[in-house]
């Protein structure tokens, strides 16, 4: 099986030879890969510049969800990037899988966000799934045959997700679901969701996690969302009226529902993190071109002191994210104790400060940062909601205090 | 016609999008620190040597690379798009820049006569020196006919139909086997290496030689003098009317 180009390599050389790379500078994510992480960012980047970035603003205005797009990824293994080979996916370290988004987020951060969503899914039923279970879902997502979304928050619960009401009545054979679930990435255009219910007391101990296939009857969908960004990925409301879902489909215990979604999400602030790295990173790039080309006071722009000092600002910030990022995959994958407060401070750091450098980056264009025709706005769009989904930053701030405090 | 064994040869050069530098001493431009990556034409042959495996015409693909140690990146990479095996053949780092192409099509006769291909590919020319001049050299030392710039081939019984892309057009001419030909930009669209072929790649065999133990001598025969960058793009004239543009132009020699 290979993977065809949609876009051919003559027009890409024509829409990068006005560009030249920073990429061999202190700013360059190659830094501190081995040859093996440099074969797996590169194959991701060129995926990224050829078959995302032509496309990242088009996508954005029309709000269309680049399905075809989003499954020829999965020929290139971007499907099962941490899922087992015996199900199709590549058992990759967290850590390649950060090389990777990043690389991915350039192109397109909506996109590539939205396949870290799919990954996160399916590492959850690879891990925590019995055989059946792994046979029957995880091969199909490895290969984007079918696609996956994530179910936990709801319109009354954000933050505090373990106060979640949909709940799941045991009946015989069957769990009975009702409820509903907000700000689902990928609803209405997904196979497969894992949906976090109640099926015991108040609190996280009574939470559940089903697989639920999206064609089971009584799913119904809100209206599509209308964000400020991440428009090609449709954010919707799913409602589940008294929807049946067989009893295997319970993923890991009853009451381990809870454990099973903070543990899918630790791996999910890296990837969030890893799309910010990709969007300041292209910011920059881009920036560093256009205060070379842009001429005020008869000078190019960043023969300004202030430019070029504000520029040095944004490397730094950019790399010392990526670094904190790094981190914690490396540290996930040696599952270290402080891996889960290392995760919640990586997603902290790199949202915040990278959220900034897309801002500066749009500033320094002046007007033109203000103008869609200039990818720089929808960077700046796109890496906006990563400050919030996936745990918002104040929760971030939560979890670290948690584990200081726990030393006392 | 199945069953072919193919070789083709690719180059490490610096990548297309990097800002080229001249070194100060003014005989080369600078490699250290910058990305490299392979030559745009040699993704070329080696998609097409891919695509003749996956239509059973081609057996087996042997990539063969001369450069430094880091030319075995390169090489992994046609591994990972489908090649089956490897052929390093090492040059002292820094001596590099000076391998020219007949010491190239030099090394290649010699890795003809060892693996016994029945077709050679290779990029039309290099982003680095732009010579067009490997496919020529080799063509001539093996007597094999050569179907130079492709941008279609087809295989038929025992030769291939080939559409060369030349100054006044399209020329279309039909070569027996064994043959040499070299790839133009527009003979097929390169495959992504996907994660799963990389790691694969990572199993396949690469074999490690040297020019000494080919015997060939790869003293350059040709001596760089100097290298500058090209002049700074100077402002035009603006005219006011086509007459006016003529006369300039006739003024200047250009007409």
């Amino acid at each position: 099986m290979f993977c065809l180009r949609s876009c051919s390599r003559s027009s890409l050389f024509k829409l990068l030879s006005n560009s030249r790379s920073i990429s061999s500078s202190c700013v360059d994510p190659n830094v501190g890969l081995t040859t093996d992480e440099i074969e797996y960012r590169d194959a991701a980047l060129n995926f990224a510049k050829t078959e995302l970035a032509p496309n990242m603003q088009t996508w954005d205005l029309t709000e269309e969800f680049p399905v075809d797009t989003i499954k020829r990824s999965a020929d290139l293994g971007f499907g099962g990037l941490f899922v087992s080979p015996d199900y199709g996916g590549l058992s990759l370290p967290r850590h390649d899988g950060s090389v990777i988004f990043e690389a991915l987020s350039q192109g397109c951060v909506t996109t590539a966000s939205y396949i870290t969503i799919h990954n996160m899914v399916n590492a959850m039923i690879d891990t925590f799934g019995t055989e059946a279970q792994k046979e029957k879902y995880c091969t199909d997502l490895s290969s984007m045959e079918k696609l996956a979304s994530y179910c936990l928050t709801e319109p009354g619960s954000g933050s505090d997700a373990a106060a979640l009401v949909t709940n799941a009545k045991k009946e015989g054979s069957k769990y009975i679901v009702n409820g509903s679930k907000a700000f689902i990435s990928g609803a209405g255009a997904t196979d497969l969701l894992v949906v976090m219910t109640r099926t015991g007391g108040k609190g996280p101990k009574g939470v559940s996690a089903l697989i639920i296939d999206t064609d089971t009857p009584g799913i119904s969908y809100g209206q599509k969302e209308k964000k400020i960004g991440w428009n090609n990925q449709p954010t919707c409301v799913v409602n589940f009226d008294d929807v049946e879902v067989p009893c295997e489909n319970l993923l890991g215990a009853e009451g381990q529902g809870f454990n099973l979604a903070m543990h899918g999400l630790n791996g999910g602030r890296i990837n969030i993190a890893s799309c910010s790295l990709g969007a300041a990173q292209q910011c920059l790039e881009d920036v560093v071109q256009y205060t070379h080309d842009r001429k005020a006071f008869n000078q190019p722009l960043n023969a300004n002191q202030h430019v070029q000092f504000k520029l040095a600002e944004m490397a730094t910030e950019i790399t010392t994210a990526r670094l904190i990022v790094r981190q914690a995959a490396r540290s996930l994958d040696a599952k270290e104790p402080n891996a889960v407060a290392l995760c919640a401070m990586c997603k902290l750091y790199a949202t915040e400060r990278l959220f900034k450098v897309c801002d500066d980056a749009l500033q320094l264009h002046g007007g033109y940062g203000y103008l869609k025709s200039y990818p720089v706005q929808q960077f700046w769009r796109d890496s906006r909601v990563h400050r919030i989904l996936e745990g918002t930053s104040e929760v971030m701030h939560m979890l670290v205090a948690r584990d200081l405090l726990k030393h006392l | 016609m199945s069953g072919l064994r193919v070789l083709v040869g690719c180059k490490r050069v610096i990548d297309y999008a990097v800002k080229i530098r001249v070194r100060p001493d003014s005989l080369g431009v600078v490699t250290d620190g910058v990305k490299h990556s392979m030559n745009p034409f040699d993704e070329n042959a080696i998609e097409e040597a891919v695509r003749m495996k996956q239509k059973k015409v081609v057996k087996e693909i042997v990539v063969a690379s001369c450069g430094p140690s880091q030319s075995q990146e390169t090489i992994r990479t046609a591994l990972a798009m489908g090649a089956d095996r490897g052929i390093h053949v090492e040059v002292p780092a820094g001596t590099d820049a000076n391998l020219q192409p007949l010491a190239v099509a030099k090394i290649f006769s010699k890795l003809v006569e060892k693996e016994k291909p029945d077709l050679v590919i290779l990029g039309k020319q290099a982003i680095d020196d732009d010579a067009n001049q490997t496919t020529q050299l080799l063509a001539g030392m093996l007597d094999w006919p050569q179907g130079t710039m492709a941008s279609v081939v087809n295989a038929s019984d025992g030769s291939l139909t080939i559409t060369r892309e030349i100054d006044g057009g399209l020329e279309d001419i039909s070569v027996s086997l064994p043959a040499v030909i070299s790839a133009d930009l527009r003979l097929n669209e390169p495959r992504y290496a996907t994660l799963p072929n990389i790691m694969k790649a990572k199993k396949k065999k690469i074999e490690k030689m040297t020019p000494d133990k080919l015997g060939v001598d790869i003293t350059p025969r040709l001596k760089i003098l100097n290298v500058v960058d090209p002049p700074v793009r100077q402002a035009g004239d603006k005219v006011p009317d086509v007459t006016t543009l003529v006369e300039k132009l006739k003024e200047k020699g250009h007409l």
